[in-house]
């Protein structure tokens, strides 16, 4: 019987290279734990059938690198779910939208391929909300996913199917997508990491577009550790993304502080103004408070800092998100390749039934919310506004990383919320991303860490990062959760 | 303020069909999303990120194509409609 709850990549690896278990008996344990759990969770959409296929393959390879005295792939034989927005050659993949509901994908995701490279195995692609629109994982078409911390509560989302599939068991790590907090949110609500990484470190080849200056694929994990394995398997510059950068595009400045000889520690920021704008949970809160206090008591130097237009994000967020929603969506047309509702009266009518139909409402929203801000006559009040207002956040933060190494805040707002609570106010669900955005505006890197609990809900805070600085949240990550460096 | 007529515009620029209980649901959810977004008007301004940056290529080299047909029958097999290797559209004109 292998225990999977305290399962990470790192020690299945060990595991696996020791010949504890074969990868194809952990493949079964977690067949078996999904088959258990799934149907109350609906954390996966589908689990593929030819898993203990790929496990014998990954047996196979671990047994020849052994073989030849060589090193195993840190991934190999490792069970991983992908979110279902991202493209593994020849099986389905729906971004949980009726648009898609029968596409197969006819490449590899970049990440994808680096994934195979090392032998990882695929259990299934997971629930999210509808092209990857929504914090809760309820604007799925096939159904909501539940916080396996609490059956009533949403897991958030949108890579809540991938989190949920982490949290319950059912799978050492996940693929997830983060456009404006995706992956950092759902981590939150179910005791996880997430990485948003730099804006261009991991190609998007392969990643259904949402929002294209703010997509970032990223891992969903239960250690940093395994966020940091993950990270360095799927990274790198990518010629079928034009927008991903290279190890060296960022120089990595000094770390901030005074007692630099004796004191290797980032040295952390509070935007503590930002904290005070109310809407912020009192669980939340206090969770908050004794994270700056464990940092503090593990040498780290906590200071105040100001970041005088954080609080103009995330409705900067809502004008541009849509906008790039609106032209990214706008190849969902009926005549390509997936959904084709026929209209009697001709291409046109095509176009406005296959929409109808394979959309659902969030989706709806925004893109006629994205071709509003487009318009002639408001483009210049939102969508270039937003685009100046985006660019006060960046010289912010630039000045922001003059004074201090990383930027500490709550991950969300709330702690998980009710199944159907926040349906109704789009607002209202749209501020659980308050804290999240500004890392995707920005381009910079975040980190989610559980951080307490609210009764038998998980909470996080985020650490951000100056660009290309995944190490320094790898570094305090790991202190903060006492994991071993 | 978004009326119904607006957005039954918008949702015609934007190739989607509503209802009109749709068009007024949208209205309604739109203006008060609208509602929200309006304080970036107080923001201040910048001309920073406004530099040109140099042009620099970012596509890949068009060299070693795919062998003629290699692919076609993986996009061909996503058409919705089909013709032998061709995709099937409605006469437009």
């Amino acid at each position: 019987m292998i225990d999977l709850s305290k399962m990470t990549i790192r020690s299945a690896h060990e595991a696996l290279v020791k010949g504890t278990f074969s990868a194809v008996e952990l493949a079964e344990a977690y067949l078996a734990e999904i088959g258990r759990k799934n149907k109350d969770v609906n954390a996966y959409l589908e689990v593929y059938a030819d898993v203990l296929e790929q496990a014998k393959q990954a047996d196979k390879l671990i047994a020849a690198k052994k073989a030849a005295k060589e090193n195993v792939p840190l991934l190999a034989g490792i069970p991983l779910a992908v979110k279902d927005n991202i493209l593994i050659k020849g099986r389905l993949a729906s971004s949980a939208s009726k648009m898609l509901a029968n596409y197969r994908a006819a490449y590899d995701a970049t990440a994808i391929t680096k994934l195979k490279a090392e032998g990882a195995v695929f259990l299934g692609r997971t629930n999210m909300d509808e092209f990857a629109m929504g914090g809760s994982t309820e604007n799925s078409a096939f159904g909501p996913t539940k916080n396996p911390h609490d059956l009533e509560r949403v897991p958030g989302g949108s890579s809540g199917g991938s989190a949920a599939a982490v949290a319950m068991h059912g799978a050492v790590a996940a693929l997830g997508s983060d456009t404006g907090g995706s992956i950092r949110q759902p981590a939150s609500f179910t005791g996880l990491v997430g990485l948003k990484p730099t804006y261009g470190s991991i190609s998007r080849h392969g990643l259904m577009a949402m929002g294209s200056s703010l997509d970032q694929i990223g891992p969903l994990t239960r250690t940093v550790d395994d966020a940091e394995i993950l990270f360095n398997v799927i990274r790198g510059q990518d010629i079928m993304d034009g927008t991903t950068i290279s190890a060296d595009t960022y120089k990595k400045e000094p770390l901030k502080g005074e007692k630099r000889e004796t004191w290797a520690k980032p040295k952390i920021g509070v935007p503590f103004a930002f904290m005070k704008q109310g809407g912020i949970h009192a669980d939340v809160l206090k969770s908050f408070d004794a994270a700056i206090e464990h940092f503090k008591k593990l040498g780290y130097e906590v200071v105040d800092i100001s970041l005088p237009n954080i609080h103009y994000s995330l409705a900067v967020y809502y004008v541009l998100m849509p906008a790039e929603v609106s032209s990214n969506l706008a190849r969902f047309d009926g005549v390509k390749y997936g959904l084709h509702v026929d209209g009697e009266k001709g291409l046109l009518d095509d176009y406005l039934k296959t929409r109808a139909e394979g959309f659902g409402k969030e989706v709806r929203r925004r893109v006629i919310l994205g071709t509003y801000v487009l318009s002639t006559g408001y483009y210049d009040a939102y969508y270039n506004k937003a685009n100046i207002v985006r660019n006060l956040l960046r010289e912010d933060f630039k000045k922001a990383f003059s004074q201090v190494d990383l930027v500490l805040t709550p991950t969300a707002p709330t702690p998980a919320f009710k199944i159907g609570e926040k349906t109704s106010d789009p607002v209202q669900m749209y501020l659980e991303d308050i804290f999240t955005v500004t890392a995707n505006l920005v381009g910079t890197p975040a980190i989610s860490l559980p951080a307490g609990m609210s009764g038998k809900l998980p909470m996080g805070i985020q650490l951000t990062a100056n660009f290309g600085r995944e190490d320094l949240l790898f570094t305090a990550g790991k202190d903060f959760l006492g994991e071993k460096a | 303020m978004i009326t119904s007529a607006d957005i039954k515009k918008l949702a015609s620029l934007s190739r989607i069909a509503l209802t009109p209980a749709e068009e007024d649901e949208m209205a309604e959810k739109i203006t008060g999303i609208l509602g929200y977004i309006e304080q970036i008007k107080q923001a201040g301004t910048t001309t920073a990120g406004r530099e040109k940056e140099p042009v620099r290529n970012v596509a890949r080299p068009d060299t070693n194509p795919n062998e003629t047909g290699a692919q076609t029958e993986t996009i061909a097999a996503l058409f919705p409609a089909r013709e032998g290797d061709s995709l099937k559209v409605k006469k437009i004109l």
